[in-house]
C-alpha cells in the first residue's frame, strides 16, 4: 500500500516540473523530435537554428559554454568548423611584449560575447541584460515550449493595458510585458535549404538548436537509458524469480 | 559459527587472528529475521544502496568541481559538458539524492504504522531521526555547490532562519555565512562540510545497524519473535529479497536518470546565482517542502522556525508519546484510520510548501501544520490510553491462532505460500 502511494507521489512530482509557472501564460506546443525516451535532435533544423542564432540573436546574446567544436555534434565536419572558427576574432595573450592581441579563433575555443561584460550589455539594451542563451532551454519551466511561444508571441497590446517605453507586449512572457523586442519576424534569414521562413518555423529552429545547446548530451543519455532500461528489467524478472525459488521452502 | 566452519584454508587463517568474517557471517548470515516481513522492509537496505551511490558519484564529482563562486557554476557545466560521462554522474547525484528521501521517507512511515519505535528499539529509531536529520543539512549544502539561483536563494533564506534566535542568531548566522552575506566563505565552508556529513551519517548508520541487531527487526504483526520457528536466516532469504528491491529501485533510478534527469529539479538553477535578482518564488527541493510549509505557516519568524525543527523533534520523543503496548497498527483499528489522515496531511504539508505563501494556501498550512503536531502530541498519547486494539497472535509461526477471523488474510503475513 504505501509504496504504491510513494509510486503515485514520484510520477506525481515528475509530472509535474513547470511548478512556480508563472499561470498568466498559455504556452504553443509543439511536437519536438527531442521529445520522448527515443528522441533525437534534427540536425538540419540545428544548423538552421545555429543561423539564426548566428544572423538574429548573437547581436545580443552570448553563449558562453559553447565552444566551436561543439559544433561537430550539428553534423559539421573538423574542416567546416575550422572555417566557421576562423571568421570569429578572439581575445589571446598577453604575448611576449606583455600585450594583449586579437587572434583569428580556432574549434577549441569558446563562442566570444557581443558585450565586453554585463555592464556593456545593459549599457546598450536600456538598461536590460539579455540572458545568456547557453542553458537558456533547461532554466525556464518547459523550455523549448517557452521559447517558441516567446519568439512567436508578440503582438499589440490589448486596449487598456499600458506598455511602458523600452518594454514590448508578449504574451508567452510572464506579465506580458518584455525588454527584448521583437527578435523574428519571419524571412530574417535565408536558408540554403530552402526550408521555410515564418516566425513559427525559425522559432522552432532556433529552439532545436538551444535545447542542444543546453542540453547536448541528451542523444547518448537516452542511447545508454535505453541498454540500462533493458539491463534493468531482466535484472528485475531474474532476482524475482531466484526470490521465488530461494523462499519456496519457507512456511 | 566458528573459525574453522570456513572452507577456504586462507579465510580460516585470517579469521583465527582477525574475526572479520566471523563478524560478518554472524550479523548478514546467521542473523535470525522474522519470516514474516513484507515488502515495507526493504526500504532500509535501499536507503544504504542510496547513501553508497550518494557517496561514490560525489567523490567522482568533487575531482571536478571548483569551490569558488566565480567558478562552481561553470565547473558544474564542465562535468556536464567535457568531462566523460561527467553528466551520467552528476545526474545520478543529483536524483539519487532524491530517490534516497523516497526511500527514507517510506522507510520511516513503515517505522510509523508498525510501532517500530516502540521498546526495546527507541534508540534504534532515535539514531534514524539523527540520520534524518544530517541528510538534510547534507542535501542543502549540497544543493548549494552548483551555485544556481535556487542555490544562492536557498541559501539566503535558509541560513536567515537561524537569525531568529535570539540574542546568538545574527553570530550564529555569520559563522555559517563566513561573513556577512552568502558569498565565497560560504561556498567553501558548505563544500566542506557536504563532503564530511556523508561520511558521518555512514558511522551513524553502523550504530544504527548495531542496534537493530540487538533485538532483529520489528515486523508486520508487531509481536516478538518466540523462537526459530518465527525466524528464517538472513541471508539468503533476505539478501535474496533486498537483491529483488535493489534491482526494482535501480530500474526507477534508471529511468529517471535517463529520461528525466531535470524533473525533480528547479529550472532557475541552470541560471548562475546572481545577488541582485531574486527569484519569483524561492522553493527548496521537493523533499524539505512539507518543513517549508511548516515554517512559513507561522506569521513569526522565530515562531516559524521553532516549530519546523520542533516538527522533527517531536520525532526523537514518539517513542514515548505513543504508549500503547501494541506495535502493529493491525491490531489497532483507530490509529491505522489516524496514522493515514496523518500520512494525507504530511503529503498535503509538501503540496503547500511549494505553492506561494498567500490566500487559501496559509490557511491550509496552518490547520495541516497544526494537524501534524495534533497527531503526535494529543493523538497518540490518548489513543494509547483508550484505544480497544485487537487480540495480538500467540506467534509469528501461528499467527490464525489468534482469534481475529475477521482479518485472516491481513493477519496472516507470512510472505509466501508454501
Amino acid at each position: 500500500m504505501l509504496s504504491r502511494i510513494g509510486a503515485v507521489l514520484l510520477f506525481g512530482v515528475l509530472s509535474s516540473p513547470a511548478w512556480g509557472a508563472s499561470s498568466d501564460v498559455a504556452l504553443k506546443t509543439r511536437d519536438w523530435s527531442f521529445s520522448g525516451p527515443f528522441g533525437t535532435f534534427d540536425k538540419a533544423a540545428m544548423q538552421r537554428g545555429f543561423q539564426v542564432y548566428n544572423e538574429v540573436c548573437a547581436g545580443c546574446h552570448s553563449m558562453k559554454l559553447i565552444a566551436f567544436r561543439n559544433f561537430a555534434d550539428l553534423g559539421y565536419s573538423a574542416a567546416e568548423i575550422k572555417a566557421l572558427a576562423a571568421q570569429y576574432e578572439v581575445q589571446d595573450g598577453p604575448n611576449d611584449d606583455g600585450e594583449m592581441f586579437m587572434r583569428p579563433a580556432i574549434p577549441a575555443d569558446r563562442m566570444p560575447s557581443p558585450y565586453a561584460n554585463d555592464n556593456a550589455a545593459r549599457a546598450g539594451n536600456n538598461g536590460a541584460l539579455p540572458p545568456d542563451l547557453s542553458l537558456i532551454a533547461k532554466a525556464r519551466p518547459n523550455g523549448p515550449n517557452y521559447l517558441y511561444s516567446l519568439l512567436s508571441s508578440y503582438g499589440d497590446a490589448p486596449n487598456g493595458k499600458e506598455v511602458p517605453d523600452g518594454m514590448y507586449y508578449n504574451t508567452a512572457y510572464p506579465g506580458h510585458l518584455i525588454a527584448m523586442p521583437q527578435p523574428l519576424y519571419g524571412d530574417d534569414v535565408e536558408f540554403s535549404d530552402g526550408a521555410p521562413t515564418s516566425i513559427e518555423a525559425l522559432s522552432a529552429d532556433l529552439t532545436q538548436f538551444l535545447m542542444w545547446a543546453a542540453e547536448p548530451k541528451m542523444e547518448v543519455r537516452k542511447r545508454i537509458g535505453v541498454a540500462a532500461v533493458f539491463f534493468l528489467s531482466i535484472f528485475v524478472i531474474f532476482s524475482y524469480l531466484a526470490k521465488r525459488r530461494i523462499w519456496a521452502d519457507v512456511h | 559459527m566458528s573459525a574453522n566452519q570456513f572452507k577456504s584454508p586462507v579465510v580460516r587463517w585470517i579469521d583465527h587472528r582477525l574475526p572479520v568474517f566471523s563478524m560478518l557471517h554472524h550479523t548478514a548470515h546467521d542473523y535470525p529475521t522474522p519470516k514474516n516481513l513484507n515488502y515495507m522492509w526493504n526500504f532500509g537496505s535501499l536507503a544504504g544502496l542510496s547513501l553508497a551511490i550518494m557517496i561514490v558519484t560525489g567523490i567522482v564529482l568533487a575531482m571536478s568541481y571548483t569551490a569558488h563562486v566565480d567558478y562552481a557554476f561553470s565547473s558544474v557545466e564542465r562535468i556536464m559538458r567535457d568531462v566523460n560521462h561527467g553528466w551520467m554522474i552528476r545526474y545520478i547525484h543529483m536524483n539519487t539524492a532524491s530517490f534516497f528521501f523516497i526511500v527514507v521517507y517510506l522507510h520511516m512511515f513503515r517505522g510509523l504504522y508498525y510501532g517500530s519505535y516502540k521498546a526495546p528499539r527507541e534508540l534504534l529509531w532515535i539514531l534514524g531521526v539523527v540520520i534524518f536529520l544530517l541528510m538534510m543539512a547534507t542535501a542543502f549544502m549540497g544543493y548549494v555547490l552548483p551555485w544556481g539561483q535556487m542555490s544562492f536563494w536557498g541559501a539566503t533564506v535558509i541560513t536567515n532562519l537561524f537569525s531568529a534566535i535570539p540574542y546568538v542568531g545574527e553570530s550564529i548566522v555569520t559563522l555559517l555565512w563566513g561573513g556577512f552575506s552568502v558569498d565565497n566563505a560560504t561556498l567553501n565552508r558548505f563544500f566542506s562540510l557536504h563532503y564530511l556529513m556523508p561520511f558521518i551519517i555512514a558511522g551513524v548508520v553502523v550504530l544504527h545497524i548495531v542496534a537493530l541487531h540487538r533485538f532483529g527487526s520489528n515486523n508486520p504483526i508487531g509481536i516478538d519473535t518466540r523462537g526459530p520457528q518465527d525466524t528464517i536466516s538472513f541471508h539468503p532469504y533476505y539478501t535474496i529479497k533486498d537483491v529483488f528491491g535493489i534491482a526494482v529501485f535501480l530500474l526507477l533510478l534508471a529511468v529517471v536518470v535517463f529520461f528525466f534527469p531535470n524533473a525533480m529539479g528547479h529550472p532557475d538553477n541552470y541560471i548562475p546565482a546572481n545577488a541582485m535578482q531574486t527569484p519569483a518564488h524561492i522553493v527548496p527541493e521537493w523533499y524539505f517542502l512539507p518543513f517549508y510549509a511548516i515554517l512559513r505557516a507561522v506569521p513569526d519568524k522565530l515562531g516559524g522556525v521553532l516549530l519546523m525543527f520542533g516538527a522533527i523533534a517531536v520525532l526523537f520523543i514518539l517513542p514515548w508519546l505513543d504508549k500503547s503496548p501494541v506495535r502493529s497498527a493491525r491490531f489497532r483499528p483507530l490509529f491505522r484510520i489516524f496514522f493515514w489522515i496523518f500520512f494525507v496531511n504530511a503529503i498535503a504539508l509538501g503540496y503547500l510548501g511549494g505553492k506561494p505563501a498567500e490566500g487559501i494556501y496559509v490557511i491550509l498550512s496552518r490547520v495541516a501544520t497544526a494537524w501534524y503536531f495534533i497527531h503526535f502530541l494529543i493523538i497518540l498519547p490518548i489513543l494509547s490510553t483508550f484505544e480497544t486494539t485487537k487480540p495480538l497472535p500467540k506467534s509469528i509461526a501461528e499467527p490464525v491462532l489468534g482469534g481475529f477471523s475477521s482479518t485472516p488474510k491481513q493477519a496472516y503475513a507470512a510472505p509466501r505460500r508454501s
